[in-house]
């Protein structure tokens, strides 16, 4: 957790000093959510994440400078710059993809999911999407889908009672996400998402349904993000009372009191070292040159052709 | 299907055949595993099929009428057309997307659209349009060996033509052929509009006017040297086809001839396509609305007064 809490601080200074552009949505005060339901999951598993990615490819595993000199737009990213910190995806860890589409992964981790059904070694299908993306169409017509095939598909939502700048209360009467998973008898629990030990016990739960081919499955995460929605939001829209009664419920504070104050020193100290080496990795990765401009579109047609 | 078993039919009715009977007997040789049918969800049954391609299959999606690409659309550009890119070529999505389009029938506005040039706009797609019985087996079988997604756009009214199908062919994807040879213009028609030209130049031969008749099959990725060998050679050129002429296919070949070769050119181009409006219902609407063999032979006689 501190290797993600870390991370994004230093993303966000970088948005500061202009070496990060763009869009950029952290996942501070949600790194609960990342590292617990990583830990339920095997390596023959795949991934897909959403918008406010990057904590779920350093649970999962990716080199945090190659993550980093992604969101950077650097030649040595994870997709040598073309992506950007709303598309990572790192193949070799089963991170199919994020989207910068709300809700556009759900029906993503789906079809993988199907593949993973017929090929009978359960393996799953995770997808990580916030409560906004609850109430689009991908969400609802994917909840059918997975409920009719049986898919083992673990549906993660990391509820941070807001959508961009508006609460989950102007968007929907459903006050959980949980309560649509009934109806599709899908098996489904919510946990305190800023509780790393709660998600992963939610976690390894729901993966076992599906593993054995039971699933979908829905995993509803309560947590909070500490910062703006994006670099730059300036948040307005939320109670400094509110925020401040979440800081208390901080995932890190939180997971303090399981371990020795002299590994909690350790796992930061560590942590912040990995993202100092990170940074440094990044920042000497050269821009991709322009010539790579109008590579990886498609194959050339003699391939297609053969 | 035979050759490849990670080739999948999927879509709505697929199993009973669809409305047309495109893939009508498959599941009683490829079984309910192989052919797919699904609820109505063309947003997330189109998310699945992508998920699928980026584990591994090649599916085969459907689009019952090119009318309801729109709910689909969200995961063909924003995820199938970009995944290799954004990856940085770490994807492939060896999907192929199956509709159909066209007018013709009296079934208004909503199952009668001719949307080809939406989908040739968007890089990372390939869009083909085939015109002959054997264009449409062998088209669909080089785009489901393609690496990357192509849309295959069918016509409905092209359903009950009859010709030989070789076992087996390739059609290369991205190949214009030359249907008719001919000395003083080159039209350049897609879909059901090849058959019409060919009808024109029939007529127009008994002028003693000779028609040259190119058919793209593919519209994106063009293949230019045909069109622009043609036209060197005839100085004139007509463009049709049944959609609406404005920010039709027919403008990106225009544009392309004027800026290759219009210093061969004795005349201006002209482009034959339907009028803007949406296709009406009523018999004798629709019959004003399409444009055909006699709009086309009108245009050839235009581009020889000059
Ligand atoms: C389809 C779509 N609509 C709108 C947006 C703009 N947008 C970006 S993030 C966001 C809010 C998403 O909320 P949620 O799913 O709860 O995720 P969170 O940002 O809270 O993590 C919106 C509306 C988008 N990216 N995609």
């Amino acid at each position: 957790m501190w290797l993600l809490r870390a991370f994004e601080e230093r993303v966000s200074e970088l948005v500061g000093t202009g070496e990060v552009s763009g869009l950029v949505h952290l996942s501070i005060g949600q790194e609960a959510v990342a590292v617990g339901v990583m830990d339920a999951l095997r390596a023959s598993d795949v991934v897909y994440s959403s918008h406010r990615a990057h904590g779920h490819f350093l649970a999962r595993g990716s080199d945090p400078g190659r993550v980093l000199a992604e969101v950077m737009g650097r030649r040595d990213g994870l997709c040598g710059g073309k992506g950007g910190s709303m598309h990572l995806v790192d193949r070799e860890h089963g991170l199919l993809g994020a989207s910068g589409v709300v809700g556009g992964t759900i029906p993503l981790a789906l079809g993988s999911a199907l593949v993973a059904r017929d090929a009978g070694r359960g393996d799953v299908a995770v997808v990580f999407f916030g409560d906004g993306a609850a109430q689009t169409g991908h969400f609802h017509e994917s909840l059918n889908l997975a409920s009719l095939w049986s898919l083992p598909v673990l549906l993660v939502c990391e509820n941070n009672g807001y959508a961009e700048f508006t609460p989950r209360s102007a968007h929907t009467k459903v006050a959980h996400v949980v309560g649509l998973a009934a109806p599709y008898r899908i098996a489904a629990r919510v946990v305190d998402g800023n509780d790393v030990l709660a998600v992963l016990d939610g976690a390894r739960e729901l993966v076992a349904v599906c593993r054995a081919g039971n699933g979908p499955a829905l995993l509803e995460c309560l947590t909070y993000r500490l910062r703006g929605h994006y670099e730059g939001d300036p948040a307005k829209y939320r109670e400094a009372t509110e925020l401040a009664e979440w800081r208390e419920k901080d995932p890190l504070l939180r997971f303090a009191p399981r371990v020795s104050a002299d590994e909690a020193v350790a796992a930061e100290r560590e942590a912040r070292a990995m993202v100092e080496r990170a940074t440094v990795f990044a920042r000497q990765s050269p821009f991709p040159d322009p010539r790579e401009l109008t590579t990886d579109v498609r194959d050339p047609l003699r391939n297609v052709n053969g | 299907m035979r050759r490849d078993g990670g080739v999948v039919v999927i879509g709505e009715d697929v199993a009973e055949g669809g409305p047309y009977g495109a893939t009508r007997d498959l599941v009683a040789e490829f079984g309910d595993r192989r052919v797919i049918d699904t609820p109505i969800s063309e947003a997330a049954v189109t998310g699945v099929a992508v998920g699928a391609a980026l584990s591994g299959w090649r599916p085969v999606v459907e689009i019952m009428f090119i009318d309801f690409i729109t709910l689909a659309l969200d995961q063909l550009v924003n995820h199938a057309a970009k995944a290799r890119y954004m990856s940085g070529g770490q994807l492939r999505v060896p999907l192929v997307l199956r509709t159909q389009g066209g007018a013709g029938v009296r079934s208004g506005a909503q199952h009668s659209q001719s949307l080809e040039a939406w989908l040739a706009h968007v890089p990372g797609l390939a869009v083909v349009m085939p015109a002959t019985p054997a264009d449409a087996a062998g088209l669909l079988r080089a785009a489901i060996r393609a690496d990357d997604p192509v849309v295959v756009v069918e016509n409905k009214a092209l359903y009950y033509e009859k010709g030989e199908v070789a076992d087996g062919a390739l059609v290369p994807i991205g190949a214009a052929v030359t249907r008719r040879d001919g000395r003083d213009v080159t039209v350049v028609a897609t879909s059901r509009l090849v058959g019409e030209a060919l009808a024109a130049a029939d007529e127009l031969a008994a002028e003693g006017v000779s028609v040259e008749v190119i058919d793209p099959r593919t519209i994106n990725p063009l293949d230019r040297e045909t069109i622009l060998r043609s036209v060197s050679r005839t100085t004139r050129l007509v463009v049709a086809h049944e959609a609406a002429t404005i920010g039709g296919f027919g403008a990106e070949v225009a544009a392309m001839v004027a800026e290759e070769a219009i210093d061969r050119l004795a005349a201006p181009i002209v482009r034959v396509g339907a009028p803007f409006t949406p296709v009406p219902a009523s018999p004798v609407l629709e019959d004003a609305y399409l444009v055909g063999r006699r709009e086309i032979a009108d245009a050839v006689r235009r581009v020889l007064r000059w």
